[in-house]
């Protein structure tokens, strides 16, 4: 118990008391969101500042507003018409940032690892919205908190990824955070959007959709990006869709508890059918409401931390 | 970090005779118990809110509502303690507005706390009245606060402590001032 970092960079690092920590705290946050005036004075005085290198908006949007309803001034920095398209360094910029003494950084850079340099290099906390194909923690803590608020309890529970594992950085903080909260991982997608060794996270590979889906609890869709097809990784959208899009009938023969969800932004007739996405399996609103209150724990314990 | 009993201040019938007038003067107080809503600070102010709730439920018939609040992210020395405190959740299912609101909790003493707990209670509501209620009031304030029922006024030095021991969390009903 006890929360020590000064960043927040992905689920890898995480141990499973801290990680059960931030759930917690989060399950209190959420109560804010019930409240007629949602305000709390905690980070009164601190500043966060929200740097997106990447386009984003229900990132950005909930951890503006788990700052918000904190009390801490948030700053929205978004790289197109900003210094970064004028030749500015990622380093430069948040050198930049930092003079004007922010307490925390919120980063998302399409490359892998830069939240990583950033919080080498600032003395504020630095906390990793989504890094290129590695890691994006608060979408895994969310999940979490879903899948524990829905389901009772995490360990022992079977879940299922279905789609792009190797583009997905859902998919790999997902993984992470999952395997050490004690769940068991499958992850089923055609055999070009599964890495070949991804038997070595931990997690079972199947080739079958039904045959993945079949005893889970939970089946996590991810998104395909378009991109993807020109790629050559897929022959075509329909043809992906109709192998690997999750329809009710697909869904007829799993349990009927089973939760349905989703990173978003959803392909409503792509990887989930309409009629799936509206469904009562679906907890991808749910999803959404709890990120804020994933993002308020993480930054109300970040900026009790001595970095901050 | 080894604290000594020092000595009893309230055994198990002293308790409960002093919760058992904390109510009656709730409800002489307020005319009656209609109006009135109890609110326990975290964790045993909850504990004492729901025993002086069911003795006012004896004397009126009428059971007020209680809730709980948990003044974590109203604190005034977040970031000066080496790690920040566990938020527990409030839990206040009804309006507070208009109400009569009687803050419960079990020791006060510098009054930062309920200083932390009014606030968190106006965000919640404009309540008609805040009143307080404290088992021990053990003095050394640092705020201008004042108890409105007391079930025991205790005068300790700072280098003491006191610790209300509860059935519920502790197997044992008593007060007792403990030294370092």
């Amino acid at each position: 118990m006890g929360w020590k970092r000064k960043d927040l960079l992905g689920m890898q690092d995480l141990e499973t008391a801290e990680i059960t920590d931030v759930l917690d705290t989060a399950l209190s946050m959420k109560e804010i969101a019930a409240r007629e005036i949602k305000k709390v004075p905690t980070l009164r005085g601190k500043t966060i500042v929200n740097l997106f290198y990447e386009s984003s908006t229900r990132t950005r949007t909930s951890f503006e507003i788990a700052g918000k309803w904190l009390s801490a001034d948030v700053i929205n920095f978004s790289a197109s018409g900003s210094s970064a398209e004028k030749g500015e360094s990622l380093l430069d910029t948040a050198r930049n940032i930092e003079a004007m003494s922010p307490d925390v950084v919120v980063v998302r850079h399409k490359a892998s690892g830069a939240p990583a340099l950033l919080a080498r290099h600032l003395r504020c906390s630095v906390v990793n919205a989504g890094d290129g194909a590695h890691e994006h923690p608060t979408q895994a803590l969310l999940d979490l908190l879903t899948i524990r608020e829905k389901k009772g309890h995490l360990e022992g529970l079977n879940v299922t990824i279905v789609g792009d594992v190797t583009h997905s950085r859902v998919a790999r903080s997902d993984i992470f955070g999952m395997r050490k909260m004690g769940i068991t991982v499958t992850v089923a997608g055609p055999p070009t959007l599964i890495p070949p060794q991804c038997h070595e996270l931990g997690v079972k590979v199947s080739h079958r959709l039904e045959e993945a889906i079949a005893h889970a609890d939970v089946i996590m869709m991810l998104r395909l990006q378009h991109e993807r097809m020109q790629g050559g990784f897929i022959p075509s959208i329909r043809e992906y869709s109709r192998v690997w899009g999750l329809t009710l009938a697909k869904l007829a023969p799993c349990r009927a508890d089973v939760l349905i969800m989703h990173p978003g932004p959803v392909n409503r007739g792509v990887e989930l059918a309409p009629e799936v996405a509206d469904s009562s399996y679906s907890v991808i609103l749910d999803q959404v409401a709890n990120g804020v209150a994933v993002r308020m724990a993480v930054l109300y314990l970040l900026a009790g931390s001595k970095g901050a | 970090m080894s604290s000594r009993e020092k000595a009893q201040v309230l055994d198990e019938t002293g308790l409960d005779r002093a919760l058992t007038r904390i109510a009656h003067e709730i409800v002489e107080q307020a005319g009656g118990g209609e109006d009135i809503v109890l609110v326990g600070i975290k964790t045993r102010g909850v504990t004492l809110a729901e025993r002086i709730a069911a003795k006012i439920t004896a004397i009126e018939s009428t059971k007020p509502a209680v809730g709980a609040l948990d003044i974590t992210l109203y604190r005034d020395d977040l970031g000066l303690k080496a790690e920040q405190p566990v938020v527990r959740s409030t839990e206040i299912t009804f309006p507070i507005k208009g109400r009569t609101v009687v803050l419960v909790d079990d020791v006060l003493f510098t009054g930062r706390t309920i200083r932390a707990a009014m606030d968190a209670l106006m965000d919640l509501g404009r309540p008609r009245t805040i009143r307080l209620a404290v088992l021990v009031d053990r003095g050394h304030r640092e705020l201008p606060i004042r108890p409105d029922y007391v079930g025991k006024n205790l005068p300790t030095s700072r280098r003491e402590t006191v610790a209300v021991l509860l059935r519920e969390h502790d197997g044992v009903d008593r007060v007792v001032i403990q030294e370092e």
